[in-house]
């Protein structure tokens, strides 16, 4: 399918990459399950028009584990079981990811705050933010 | 409890299920003759008198399927949605038939390869399924350790078996694998006397903790959910919705949608679907549909909805009765009538309903997020005109569910568009379609009457609920004189409402723990106290003294300005108790929750790290009901349509949770639901237990916590 300048970025990624790891969740931006890297800093990918990408670099969860090897921020999430239907994972790690980038020592009121507008329906949150605060200790 | 770690030393798979066609089913089982249970003519057309044929097997070979390998297949018909039965099945299967951990391997949900199941809910996974399937399990180990007994020239009583390996207890190198024995076909000897399933103090695996087993799949997003499929020449549907529930198509203009490349338009019946291989394309030839509609809506919205329920005609069901209601109005000293209100709540799960559908010459197969793939499939074949095995369900993981994904509409509508196009379409309901078509958990109402004498035991207990469900209804306490009913009525909603997390306990524990904090403030006494004086069920006072243990909880009456709540519940056959602790802004009406402690009897516990889990995320849930969650609506018309306006829990609400299992050996209860209904009634007392203002209706945002603060004298 072709890439159109109007697309969103989310459905580019989804239907013309398929590269689906990168979720569908509101469309809107409220609730962050399509949260990619865009020149390292997080964004909500349903809310990007594929003719803001050009020229940038896109990083989905699909590019994170290098070699086989999880990312930290992966890892972390595995390690502290801080997931259960996984549906906003990817967004959190995206999320965290570029949170990290900006702010590589986090306290745990930086974590809440950077990821405050990521929605998890499942209630993980608490081992989210183990997650990040141990993942930042090990980068 | 122990709460040691072991992780899996193996890759998991990235899908619960497996491919689509049966050849890969095949090889994965490793070729053999591998016979499957067999749907039969009987099944062919649905009628009540077939679906009451469709049960649980009793035989050990629809739930096991041991490779040449010696690799366990288990096959269940519950789905993965995030509660981690994937995780904590295997754990079951491992033990009970003495086999390694790391050679099971789940194949859930598939209605082709799975026995009948009703659906995943009511935490039943574990309580329900559990036994029947474990009780299969273990004819199977025996059958096992006399086909190993056989083939080592041994008697039966001089084998025994570890790790899927059957060896002579004497000379531990005669020995034989599940593998070499089972050599991948169905086994076809059965036992006459059935043997009893291994006692708790046999348990290895069960009771140890794990971690999520999907966990990398779903952290490197090769987890697949059902709008990750994708297949050549797949299109996009986005289908006309109504403006509200109660409106009726009358006519639809089509023709400047039609004009735009690519597209087309299917109509069927009230169905009118845009087609694209790009959804955003679809829907924006959507927007170009020019519609007309009649409209017959009900007299109701969000500010008028609980008056609209005491008057709406309702039969009145008794629940349970003892004793006698005026005796006990007699014996009491004091009585507190109060009412309670809940708003309708949305499940909201991150993943909205979602299904591709595609033919295989005359049969549909369906990828659908769905808690009830069977029931998926009847109702597919009853829209479609097919019989059963010409509809195949196929659920890959699901991204939540909380009982909302009960419903399948999603899977109907694309199975219809795939059998009348015959291409593959994908129906991935926009966070709109989402809130629009959910079954939300009912509004309702629940008055209760009680009277307790100057000593501080309840003499009476009159408890009605109307619309909540009469799930957790009965008191826990226990009263001489009670009586509850259940009020109820098909069409009191302006749209669909379904269960949702424990459904009706949320409401009932709300409203009674809320009456009884009420009654204990009355007399003057820690709310504590007046529990445990009124209980007589040991397993509640167990955990209510549990949850008391872990906070250092020091008696008070309430109001004591500190800030604490406390309320217990019964649900999914598990007990549990909550003590909270919030914080109330005073000039805006926020709360904060500070603290919440959970303690849980839920019998023996499988795998007590994905109990804790199911727990946290139940207390997070929770206060999201209890504080802010709620549909906004006019007669039919949603208002509610995205998260802008629909405030879920959040990561700057989170207050310190403390869990506690209780150490049981006792059969295995629900883990799913129990932690979440105490939410609102904890949350309420404490509420009271800081300001002295009573909150009665669900959710209490700040509006209503600044109305309830004003009438405190």
């Amino acid at each position: 399918m072709p890439l159109e300048k109007d697309q969103t970025l989310l459905w580019a990624l989804r239907t013309h990459f398929n590269l689906t790891g990168t979720k569908y969740g509101c469309g809107e931006g409220y609730c962050g399950a399509c949260t990619v890297l865009m020149n390292n800093e997080a964004v909500r990918s349903c809310a990007i028009r594929m003719e803001e990408v050009a020229g940038k670099k896109i990083t989905t969860i699909e590019g994170l584990s290098k070699n086989g090897k999880l990312h930290p921020v992966q890892q972390a999430f595995v390690d502290n079981d801080a997931l259960q239907c996984g549906y906003c994972t990817p967004g959190m790690i995206m999320n965290a990811v570029g949170l990290l980038a900006k702010t590589p020592h986090p306290t745990r009121e930086q974590i809440v705050e950077g990821m405050e507008d990521n929605l998890c329906r499942c209630g993980a949150h608490v081992r989210i933010i183990d997650a990040i605060e141990s993942a930042s200790k090990t980068m | 409890m122990k709460n040691e770690k072991y992780y899996r030393d193996e890759v998991p798979e990235n899908n619960p299920t497996f491919e689509v066609d049966r050849r890969d089913f095949m090889k994965l089982l490793g070729g053999g003759l591998f016979i499957y249970f067999q749907l039969g003519d009987f099944l062919k057309g649905v009628s009540a008198e077939a679906e009451q044929r469709r049960s649980v097997p009793t035989d050990y070979n629809a739930f096991i399927h041991i490779a040449e390998d010696g690799k366990v297949t288990c096959l269940i018909g519950k789905i993965e949605m995030g509660q981690g039965i994937i995780t904590s099945f295997p754990q079951m299967v491992a033990d009970e038939l003495d086999a390694p951990l790391n050679s099971i391997k789940m194949v859930m949900g598939d209605t082709e390869l799975c026995p009948y199941d009703a659906g995943t809910w009511g935490s039943l996974s574990t309580r329900s399924l559990g036994p029947a399937m474990l009780a299969a399990l273990a004819e199977a180990r025996v059958v096992l350790l006399e086909m190993g007994a056989e083939q080592l020239g041994v008697g039966n009583d001089e084998v025994t078996a570890e790790d899927g390996v059957v060896f002579v207890k004497s000379n531990k190198s005669k020995k034989i694998g599940y593998g070499q024995l089972a050599q991948g076909k169905k086994i076809e000897k059965y036992l006459q006397v059935k043997p009893k399933m291994k006692d708790f103090s046999e348990y290895k695996i069960r009771g140890k903790s794990f971690n999520h087993v999907d966990a990398v799949a779903k952290v490197t997003g090769e987890a697949m959910y059902s709008g990750d499929f994708r297949m050549s020449g797949m299109l996009y549907a986005k289908i006309l919705r109504p403006p509200s529930h109660g409106a009726t198509l009358v006519s639809a203009d089509t023709s400047e949608a039609e004009k735009m490349e690519g597209i087309s338009v299917v109509r069927d019946k009230e169905m009118v679907a845009i087609l694209h291989a790009d959804p955003e394309k679809a829907e924006k030839a959507l927007g170009k549909v020019k519609a007309e509609y009649k409209f017959d809506e009900m007299n109701v919205d969000d500010q008028t909805v609980f008056k609209h329920q005491l008057e709406f005609k309702s039969e009145g069901r008794v629940v349970k009765t003892v004793g006698d209601l005026e005796t006990g109005k007699k014996n009491s000293d004091f009585i507190v009538e109060s009412e309670f209100y809940n708003s309708y709540v949305a499940h909201a799960a991150m993943e909205t309903h979602t299904a591709l559908a595609f033919m295989e010459g005359e049969k549909v197969v369906v990828r659908a997020s769905t808690q009830t793939p069977f029931g998926t499939q009847d109702g597919i074949a009853r829209e479609l005109g097919l019989s059963l095995d010409k509809v195949r369900v196929i659920p890959p993981f699901l991204g939540g569910g909380f009982g909302g994904k009960s419903a399948f509409r999603q899977a109907i509508e694309a199975a219809r568009l795939a059998k009348l196009t015959g291409k593959p379409i994908m129906v991935h309901w926009t966070r709109k379609e989402e809130f629009f078509y959910d079954t939300f958990r009912p509004a309702a109402v629940v008055k209760i009457t009680s009277g307790a004498d100057k000593s501080g035991k309840i003499a009476m207990w009159d408890y009605n609920e109307y619309f909540a469900g009469s799930r957790g209804s009965e008191t826990v306490y226990d009263v001489p004189n009670a009586k509850t009913t259940s009020y109820s009525a098909p069409d009191v909603h302006p749209f669909g409402t379904g269960a949702w997390r424990a459904p009706g306990n949320n409401t009932n524990t709300f409203a009674r723990e809320s009456q009884i904090d009420m009654m204990a403030a009355k007399l003057g006494v820690d709310p504590l106290d007046f529990r445990l004086k009124n209980l007589k069920d040991e397993r509640m006072i167990g955990v209510l003294k549990a949850v008391a243990d872990m906070v250092g909880w020091t008696p008070a009456k309430s109001p004591s300005g500190r800030g604490y709540g406390i309320a217990c519940g019964f649900d999914a056959g598990a007990y549990v108790a909550h003590i909270a602790e919030v914080k109330v802004d005073k000039s805006t009406g926020k709360v904060q929750v500070v603290k919440v402690a959970c303690a849980q009897d839920m019998g023996f516990c499988i795998n007590p790290q994905g109990s804790i889990i199911q727990m946290e995320g139940c207390i997070t849930m929770g206060m999201g009901y209890a504080l802010t969650e709620e549909v906004k609506f006019t007669s039919g018309k949603i208002h509610t349509e995205n998260f802008d306006s629909y405030q879920l829990p959040v990561f700057s609400w989170l207050p310190k949770i403390e869990t506690r299992i209780l150490d049981k050996m006792e059969a295995p209860q629900g883990g799913g639901e129990p932690g979440i209904i105490c939410m609102g009634g904890v949350l309420a007392n404490a509420i009271f237990d800081a300001t002295g203002a009573r909150l009665y209706q669900l959710p209490m945002t700040p509006e209503r916590v600044l109305e309830a603060l004003a009438k405190v004298k």
